[in-house]
């Protein structure tokens, strides 16, 4: 019997495996022993292939086929077909949900959506920001620092791969409980405190050390992440339109720019493509990559040099899949081929193997292609910024990736193959959970509970992790994450990106992990109203999305059927609400010995305010105004905090009544923009009386709220239930006696009602459905609680 | 000279990250600012040609060793002659965060017997440990010496945000007392951390918010042209950059780090 693999007789590390010879079960061997992370399915097209080509590939090629056929690289799930039990075919969730919303929305404004490493939409007349939000969550359970500061990295990067200066980050993290029984974590797991810890400082550090501010953020706490954490990292940049170049031809030289290339990052798409295991620790250190931010703050500096020198044809950066994508994709977008010469990558050790090379995700990496007669400039900026460079081959005509190692061809593949997958055929089956609405009294004591829901640590103040991120550098935060007198909860940040325009770019964000639990159409809905909600309470329109799913193995069916209805939710409130999702990323397979991931997705919601004086934060301003609740409350409990606190998760998860939503939104806008508006802030988490606690506590402004006053579906008759049900689109607003006639005029025909006002005082008072009084609380004590869960 | 004619050196270096809004801060006073790596100033030798020198907030080469430290050994070893010429000359020295650091590890803070071989002073780690990003209350405590503060009545409070994880001043231990002194003495002192009505925040945290010796934020040499501080003046410059500026009646057009930069524009017109 032939070997399955042998080595060839070359000076240096290469090896063939036979694969010619292999039968089904050494095909899969052959996969699972290099961590190729590819099925029997697409190791038999590999087979298939290279019998044509009457020879055995070698690692190089395999580990490059490993790479770009990969879930992280390929989103195969996204791109296959799903068979579902009601007989439904979906040929690409992609295609049919998430780009489908932007091109039936066709939006002018609109630059780059989906095709490139951010979404890019127009700013001001010739100025356009790239956005994009992606995960890092395998590698933050390994080694939750280095995961989390190169996820941010990564992302940084995606920003300058579309020729953007970076200008602000986001983060949004999500945790099991802090106080977890040690007793109960399997082997392999580390403690949610530890990782907590950690991923914040990751982020810190490598946003701080850039010297990009963090401006938006969320972390939520679920049981599920305990063993899959949840690590989003968004990165904003700013460009001249007439700069993003992207014009590669033939000839073109390929340089490889940044940091050196090691053996930290080996394998981290086909690792991000797996559950997590016990073993995932010892066998996957070697995945996580290791952050150095100064090395990426100089080559930033470089490459917008060139940008603006227009020295270069095209750009993209070096992430999951290192070498193997990036030089694949290039050649693939441009339609050429490529030569590559692994020897001209400089390393960090010596001895590497050439497939070590190609699909190390050392970071800090860009590539570039450049015209040759603009060579030596590149070179010379590059050097001039302490970066290192190498021209380390160029584009061909022939659509053909050629790789060679001190002379020896290493691989030689079509790039035709490399990138035609065999796509999967799923089948997805949703099954409503069992969770029934739960039956109780409404309790006496709601001021309590009120208290008990304002320190839950999803509600709780994130002061402590929000300060150790500077959110200010750059100079340009408008509205920072924490607003008012006391660190009030900013709905969206607000920036002024350029020295001479009050224009402003608001971002916002969505996520309800536990109506996921529940059901994620809902959840999805939820999010993208929540999104929209944030962005417009401070000021901003003309939103923009990026989806981020963060779920569980896609080949289990009923994991399938709950992704499938969230998207068919991002299509139909995308379209509705007329804002397109211009960029997104999925990341599957978070699975873990304590089980699947709740199904989160992150909706991060870009848009702009005209002038940013018109910003309108959420701290009540002044003793005696208005307080109005825009929107209808519905008993919507289900997945809510208060449902949490009293033990359930409940079926009623909120919906989005999208007709009443955009009324309410549009009109807000109006409202904001005539100058009526002294404050307002959006329910979400803990509902009315979260939301009118917050505003109170960080403006240190007593408030009286009545709850019979509260616009509602007619069954809902308790005001527990008011207090804090978590319906979605409404607001609560501050308006002053003077501009209650102008607000109400704006208001007409939607639905809103006037329930309470500011007072002299600190005392927030709310007077049930009977009109005695059932909450009076200090501000401070409100305060205290809210900041002690996660104060330090 | 005029002040279209007075041109300012922002020095940057790989870490460097507040170099842009610093340079911003300048160009809206209506002077030039020129952002310049370090390399380029050594390799032509030009910093004569400017007529002020800005160190900028980042983390200089990744803030090894010490924060500031690298980049401090780099000027006194690269620059020394130069930088000593530029400061006989009275030509002002400005160090905001990460440049503070430098010139406390360069030596010429508090350089009480000009430029020291050996740190005089230190910028430890923050207590409470780590990075922390917030506003403070300064208050203005120089009698006249400062030429960065010349603008600002003594007394007065301003506010202006940290964001730091190295900034706590310190003096050592046995020799605190008679160094204070020397600060006082000379009018070395420009800054305190207070409470909002301007008393001294006594260490207490967050008002201190990095346990600093005597609440001390900023402080210069005993000619008053080099000046170092932990704060952002450049983050305070613009009255929207306020942290609760939508409370305001009327939005002011300028926050209280402004006056530091004028008063250093206004010293290098009279003076040159």
């Amino acid at each position: 019997m032939k070997p399955l693999y042998s080595r060839r007789n070359v000076p240096f590390e290469l090896y063939e495996a036979n694969i010619l010879n292999a039968d089904e079960k050494e095909l899969l061997r052959i996969s699972s022993e290099l961590g190729l992370s590819l099925n029997l399915q697409e190791m038999k097209k590999i087979k298939k292939y290279f019998e044509e080509k009457c020879r055995n590939p070698t690692d190089v090629e395999l580990q490059t086929l490993g790479q770009t056929w990969s879930e992280h690289c390929f989103h195969k799930t996204f791109k296959g077909i799903i068979r579902t039990s009601e007989g439904e075919v979906i040929d690409s969730l992609f295609k049919m949900y998430i780009a489908k919303a932007a091109e039936e929305l066709k939006k002018t404004w609109c630059v780059s959506v989906f095709e490139d490493n951010a979404g890019i939409i127009q700013f001001e007349d010739d100025m356009a920001v790239a956005v994009k939000v992606e995960t890092h969550n395998h590698p933050s359970a390994i080694e939750p620092f280095g995961g989390a500061a190169t996820g941010t990295g990564g992302v940084i990067r995606d920003v300058l791969g579309v020729w953007a200066e970076p200008i602000a980050c986001t983060d949004v993290l999500g945790f099991g409980s802090l106080d977890y029984d040690y007793n109960e974590l399997p082997p392999g797991i580390k403690h949610p405190k530890y990782i907590y810890r950690m991923v914040v400082a990751g982020i810190g550090h490598y946003g701080n050390n850039m010297g990009i501010p963090t401006v938006n953020g969320a972390i939520y706490f679920d049981e599920s992440y305990v063993g899959n954490v949840v690590v989003y990292c968004g990165c904003i940049g700013i460009l001249p339109v007439k700069k993003y170049i992207k014009n590669a031809k033939p000839g073109h030289k390929i340089v490889l720019a940044g940091g050196r290339t090691g053996r930290d990052g080996i394998h981290g798409v086909t690792f991000a493509s797996l559950e997590l295991t016990e073993e995932s620790e010892e066998k996957s250190r070697p995945a996580v990559q290791i952050a150095n931010p100064i090395e990426e703050e100089k080559l930033a500096r470089a490459i917008i040099a060139i940008r603006d020198l227009e020295l270069a044809s095209s750009i993209t950066d070096l992430g999951g899949g290192g070498l193997s994508s990036a030089v694949g994709e290039t050649a693939h977008k441009f339609g050429c081929g490529a030569r590559v010469e692994l020897d001209k990558v400089t390393l960090k050790h010596p001895r590497m193997a050439p497939w070590e090379i190609y699909i190390s995700e050392s970071q800090e990496r860009m590539l570039l292609t450049v015209p040759e007669e603009n060579l030596d400039r590149v070179m010379e900026i590059f050097k001039s910024e302490e970066v290192e460079a190498s021209d380390i081959g160029k584009l061909t005509d022939d659509e053909q990736l050629r790789i060679t190692f001190h002379g020896h061809l290493v691989a030689d593949l079509e790039i035709g193959f490399l990138f035609s997958p065999p796509l999967p055929q799923r089948f997805a089956e949703w099954r409503q959970p069992g969770y029934e609405e739960p039956r109780f009294r409404e309790p006496r004591k709601l001021g309590r509970i009120l208290l008990e829901v304002l320190s839950s640590p999803n509600v709780a103040s994130k002061e402590s992790v929000i300060r150790t991120y500077d959110h200010e550098v750059k100079g340009n935060t408008v509205v920072k994450p924490l607003c008012g007198r006391h660190g009030g909860p900013s709905d969206a940040a607000v920036l002024k990106p350029l020295n001479y325009s009050w224009r402003g770019l608001v971002i916002s964000c969505g996520m309800n992990p536990r109506y996921g639990k529940v059901d994620p159409y809902w959840m999805a809905a939820s999010a993208i109203d929540e999104a929209l909600r944030n962005n417009i309470a401070v000021g901003g329109r003309r939103v923009a999305l990026l989806d981020n799913f963060v779920w569980g193995t896609p080949e289990k069916p009923d994991r399938l059927g709950g992704l499938l209805r969230a998207c068919k939710a991002c299509y139909r409130f995308s379209k509705g609400f007329g804002a397109p999702f211009i960029s997104g990323k999925d990341s599957l397979y978070n699975e873990s010995p304590l089980g699947p991931v709740t199904p989160t997705l992150l909706i991060t919601a870009v848009g702009v305010i005209p002038d940013i004086r018109r910003t309108v934060t959420m701290d009540l301003k002044t003793s005696g105004n208005l307080l109005y609740l825009l929107g209808k409350t519905y008993p919507e409990l289900g997945g809510s905090e208060y449902y949490r606190l009293m033990g359930f998760i409940g079926r009623s998860v909120p919906k989005v009544q999208l007709e009443d939503a955009r009324k309410t939104m549009n009109k807000l806008t109006e409202a904001i923009d005539s100058g009526c508006v002294e404050s307002c802030h959006d329910l979400s988490e803990g509902g009315l009386g979260v939301a009118a606690a917050e505003m109170a506590f960080s403006g240190d402004i007593g408030v009286e709220i009545w709850l019979d006053k509260v616009a509602r579906s007619p069954g809902l008759q308790r005001n527990d239930y008011i207090l804090f049900s978590e319906s979605n689109s409404r607001f609560l607003v501050e308006v002053s006696e003077a501009n209650k006639g102008r607000f109400e005029e704006i208001m007409e025909d939607s639905i809103y009602s006037m329930i309470g006002r500011t007072v002299e005082g600190n005392r927030f008072v709310v007077y049930g459905l009977d009109g005695k009084e059932i909450i009076n609380l200090g501000l401070k004590e409100m305060m205290h609680v809210w900041k002690k869960t996660l104060g330090g | 000279m005029k002040k279209e004619e007075v041109k300012i050196c922002i020095i940057r270096v790989g870490g460097t990250n507040c170099d842009r809004e610093a340079k911003r801060s300048f160009k809206d006073l209506g002077v030039k600012a020129e952002v310049k790596h370090f390399n380029r100033l050594v390799e032509k030798n030009s910093l004569q040609e400017f007529d002020g020198l800005v160190i900028p907030g980042g983390f200089s080469f990744g803030d090894y060793v010490r924060a500031g430290a690298i980049l401090a050994k780099s000027l006194t070893a690269r620059l020394r002659r130069e930088l000593e010429l530029f400061i006989d000359e009275g030509k002002p020295i400005l160090g905001i965060c990460n440049g503070f650091q430098v010139l406390v590890e360069a030596g010429l803070l508090p350089g009480f017997n000009g430029i020291s071989d050996y740190p005089e002073a230190a910028l430890a780690t923050n207590i409470p440990i780590g990075y922390r990003c917030m506003w403070v209350y300064l208050r203005h405590e120089n009698s006249g010496r400062c030429i960065f503060t010349r603008n600002i009545p003594q007394g007065d409070v301003l506010r202006i945000p940290v964001a730091h994880a190295e900034g706590r001043f310190i003096f050592p231990r046995e020799e605190e007392s008679r160094l204070l002194e020397r600060l006082l003495e000379n009018d070395q002192l420009v800054f305190r951390y207070c409470l909002n009505d301007g008393r001294p925040a006594e260490g207490a945290f967050p008002e201190n918010p990095n346990g600093a010796f005597y609440d001390i934020a900023g402080i210069c040499d005993p000619s008053g042209t080099i000046f170092g501080l932990m704060p952002h003046p450049e983050r305070a410059f613009y009255g929207w950059q306020l942290p609760d500026w939508t409370r305001m009646r009327r939005l002011s057009k300028f926050a209280d780090g402004r006056a530091i930069f004028s008063s250093m524009i206004e010293y290098i017109t009279r003076k040159f």
